[in-house]
């Protein structure tokens, strides 16, 4: 009876319109994103990682804890993570800073079959982690740009210098989306022979494409006070707050006894 | 010739009531047998470090099923651990299926040790169902026995030296009911009555047509698990029985005498299948799809198939094209013929049954357990030549998909799935132990405090289940911030002489040699009293440059296993931290090592 009266009014038409509007499913941006611990969602459009992107964190220093970081957010949200290459990762740093070890698998590969396991891991795994142990050649870290693409899923690759990466000469070829790197890392805490290392402020340059193509600097504890990760304000390097007990004293009094 | 006219009315009489009447041959702890180790060798088969199977020996020694691996080399110390290994265990069952296909054509297999078929031609042919019963036992006896000398005389050859002389028991049970879930029931039972440790003479158990829930009626309301573990997780079943027992209903009579109504809305459509089954009216698919669509899938293999694994390959892509082709209509697949071709024009089939639905994983793993034995086994016995060319695949049973229930808190089983299948493909490209997971430990050092434990050693889906569970108080990245390692550490001690937190993220798999001196170069130590014996100015790794050093803290020292000459081990740890680095160094009989870095 209802639909034979809209037909009629205008009014009714665009109310069903609407209703219409409101009932048709949509695919929401957020679906295809991986979410991000807290910490890192002001910097990134959306929250979260864009699924098929391919994210490049280098730095000195501290590269390995921001690349844990930033799969602690996917794994808590149910993704599972694919480690290829990162025999030396502390796992229970890893756990520290909220990965979720139960959806983690690591990989030891060697390096000429480097290209199919990844193929194969970037068809199944939301998160695929490339440490710097294989540098690709370009044709087969395109191939893999290309495969993550189309699976919606995010390869991170890290070349920090700490995680065997002196050891391979070969640079990733630059593909990334996504760029990360530390600039500065000062560790907080320890002193000379007093304390101990407590926390750990980091800034980061993010740089990238699709949203993030204006440079933005992240300030980050990591690890913060309770060894997980939290955003910071800016901190003037060099200038020891009441954190560090650096300036305590010069020699320590131990030295005395011994 | 062994029936008479009398004979064969009569049972053609009994079948009338019923044409699901089913025979079940169950062969006890399949697993263990499969291993064709003498049985008096305590022998237990271990999956994700339970006891899944165990042998006669091991049955003497006080072992049993869910036993850590722990527990039963404390039970039995010369017991032997062998891992689960479905593709040993059906290659071996195929000897048996040839024996019951003796009987009858197409033999249903449950899983490797359990199979199933029909009853109504052969006990016919036979004389009763009591006569065919007994046929059976006797002939799959015969031809687990021939498995054992079969298999003792390969291994052999391969170099594993075992007694000829040894008994190799296998306890077979052979049930009769109305349905294969009742017979799977009888089988068990008749397994039962003679004991496990195998003291009695094997009688098969044949429940009279009609009669299924009067024999199930004072049986443990547990034996109903027949009904429910495939189709629901078993954790579930679990929970079920354990409410039912504590509302004091603990045999399947009770369990009948229920209204129906009460135990659709208490326990749905998992309570509703063993009701089904309790009550004698076996789930029977009521919804069969129009038979006329024709949904099978098949593929050409080209070049030709010599291996497990290729076909495997081509399985897996097979069964998830018939899994999407199904679903797509709502529909789930209870039963699968799959068809191998060779190219010496052998054909190979075999029906597969499940109770509930088989998913592409499950229709996957089927054809390559039958592959498995063809290949192997049925090659040695000339049944099958040349190399597989085609490989088909048939839905014989199609229901409609009831779906599962997700848990509450939306269980990821999907990721799950998708990352253990990869994870598959994975070992197959580079062996076993190239897949491995994190596992926390409580430990003194920072390399002891995760290991890396092979794939195949863990439940994935219970992991998964357990990690779903946690969702909720994890999903909140604020709250898990605030607390981060709870679930992770809970329960791992307070191991004192542990360093405090954070813990070093990278960890070298071999420490690198270091040095540490002081302002005169003299390479320093830690006292007893844990006292360095200068201020560490310098350090130098590996031989290379020299860094001075900004900030430095410890020592944190260690006695561990001082009553041990052997496994006593002392050491000091520092942090030092040069170039904006911070590493950890380990002093240990006068020499410092570079153990870990806090990248």
């Amino acid at each position: 009876m209802r639909a034979v009266d809209s037909k009629k009014s205008p009014a009714a038409i665009a109310q069903l319109r609407t209703a219409l509007a409101h009932t048709r499913p949509v695919v929401l941006a957020e679906q295809r994103r991986l979410p991000l611990l807290q910490a890192f969602q002001e910097v990134f459009p959306g929250g979260g990682l864009q699924r098929g992107s391919i994210v490049h964190v280098s730095g000195a220093v501290g590269a390995t804890a921001v690349a844990l970081a930033v799969a602690a957010g996917p794994t808590q949200a149910g993704s599972w993570a694919a480690c290829v290459g990162v025999e030396q990762m502390g796992w229970a740093a890893a756990a520290e800073l909220g990965v979720q070890l139960q959806r983690v698998a690591v990989i030891q590969t060697p390096s000429k079959s480097w290209a199919t396991v990844t193929a194969a891991l970037v068809d199944s795994f939301d998160l695929v982690l490339c440490g710097a142990e294989h540098a690709p050649s370009a044709q087969d870290a395109r191939r893999l740009v290309a495969r993550a693409r189309e699976r919606g899923s995010v390869v991170m690759f890290i070349s920090g210098e700490s995680l065997g990466a002196a050891q391979s000469a070969r640079p990733w070829p630059s593909v990334a989306d996504v760029e990360l790197s530390v600039v500065h890392a000062e560790w907080f805490g320890i002193g000379q022979g007093t304390g101990r290392l407590r926390q750990r402020h980091i800034s980061l340059d993010v740089t990238g494409r699709r949203g993030l193509s204006r440079s933005q600097r992240l300030e980050l504890w990591l690890p913060d006070i309770s060894g997980a990760v939290a955003a910071a304000e800016h901190i003037q390097a060099s200038t020891p707050t009441e954190l560090t007990p650096t300036e305590l004293t010069p020699s320590s009094p131990l030295l005395d006894v011994g | 010739m062994p029936n008479t006219g009398s004979h064969c009315s009569q049972s053609s009489a009994d079948s009338a009531g019923s044409a699901a009447r089913t025979l079940v041959v169950l062969c006890a702890d399949w697993p263990a047998v499969a291993t064709a180790r003498p049985a008096e060798k305590p022998l237990v088969v271990v999956h994700a470090n339970r006891v899944i199977s165990l042998n006669l020996g091991a049955r003497r020694q006080g072992i049993a099923i869910g036993f850590t691996m722990r527990e039963a080399q404390a039970h039995s110390p010369a017991v032997e651990v062998v891992q689960y290994d479905q593709q040993r265990d059906a290659r071996a069952f195929e000897l048996v299926l040839a024996a019951v296909e003796e009987f009858v054509p197409r033999v249903e297999v449950i899983e490797p040790g359990q199979c199933a078929f029909p009853t109504l031609g052969p006990s016919s042919y036979h004389g009763g169902d009591h006569a065919l019963a007994q046929l059976v036992l006797a002939r799959v006896q015969t031809a687990v026995l021939n498995t054992a000398v079969l298999n003792t005389a390969v291994l052999q050859e391969s170099g594993f030296a075992h007694n000829r002389g040894a008994t190799l028991a296998c306890v077979v049970g052979v049930g009769i009911a109305d349905g294969p879930q009742g017979a799977q029931i009888a089988a068990k039972e008749s397994i039962l009555r003679t004991g496990v440790l195998g003291t009695g003479v094997l009688q098969p158990m044949v429940v009279q047509p009609g009669k299924t829930a009067e024999f199930l009626s004072p049986l443990p309301i547990e034996r109903l698990g027949v009904a429910t573990d495939s189709t629901h997780s078993s954790k579930s079943a679990a929970e079920m029985f354990d409410v039912s027992r504590r509302l004091g209903i603990r045999t399947v009579g009770r369990f009948a005498a229920l209204p129906i109504a009460d135990v659709s809305a208490r326990f749905g459509s998992l309570g509703m299948s063993a009701y089904r089954l309790a009550t004698g009216f076996e789930t029977t698919p009521l919804n069969l799809a129009d038979p006329s669509v024709d949904f099978s899938v098949e593929a050409a293999i080209d070049p030709l198939a010599e291996r497990v694994d290729q076909v495997a390959f081509v399985a897996v892509a097979l069964a998830e094209q018939l899994h999407a082709e199904l679903s797509g209509q709502g529909l789930a697949c209870s039963r699968v013929l799959v068809v191998a071709q060779t190219d010496a024009g052998d054909r190979i089939e075999r029906l597969w049954r499940h109770e509930g639905a088989l998913s592409a994983a499950d229709i996957a793993r089927r054809v390559r357990w039958q592959l498995e034995g063809w290949l192997s086994t049925g090659r040695s016995l000339g049944r099958c030549s040349g190399g597989v060319e085609r490989l088909q695949l048939i839905p014989e049973q199609v229901i409609a998909d009831t779906g599962m229930q997700l848990g509450f808190w939306g269980e990821i089983h999907n990721a799950t799935e998708r990352a253990v299948q990869a994870l598959a493909r994975v070992q197959a490209l580079l062996g076993a132990d190239a897949v491995k997971l994190p596992e926390l430990r409580g430990a003194r050092s920072v390399s002891e405090q995760c290991q890396l434990v092979p794939i195949d050693a863990v439940d994935l889906f219970a992991k998964g289940r357990s990690s779903a569970n946690q969702s909720p108080a994890n999903s909140q990245n604020s709250a898990s911030s605030q607390n981060p390692t709870s679930s992770q550490t809970a329960g791992m001690g307070p191991w004192p002489g542990r360093l405090p937190l954070p813990s070093p993220t990278v960890v070298w798999s071999e420490p690198v040699e270091a040095e540490l001196v002081d302002a005169f170069g003299q390479s320093l130590g830690v006292s007893g009293r844990g006292v360095m014996s200068a201020v560490p100015v310098r350090c130098r790794v590996a031989g290379g440059q020299w860094h001075q050093i900004q900030y430095w803290a410890g020592p944190w020292c260690t006695e561990q296993r001082w009553w041990d000459a052997i496994g006593h081990r002392r050491r000091a740890r520092v942090q030092v931290l040069f170039d904006t680095a911070a590493h950890l160094l380990t002093l240990e009989a006068g020499q410092w090592w570079l153990e870990a870095t806090y990248d």
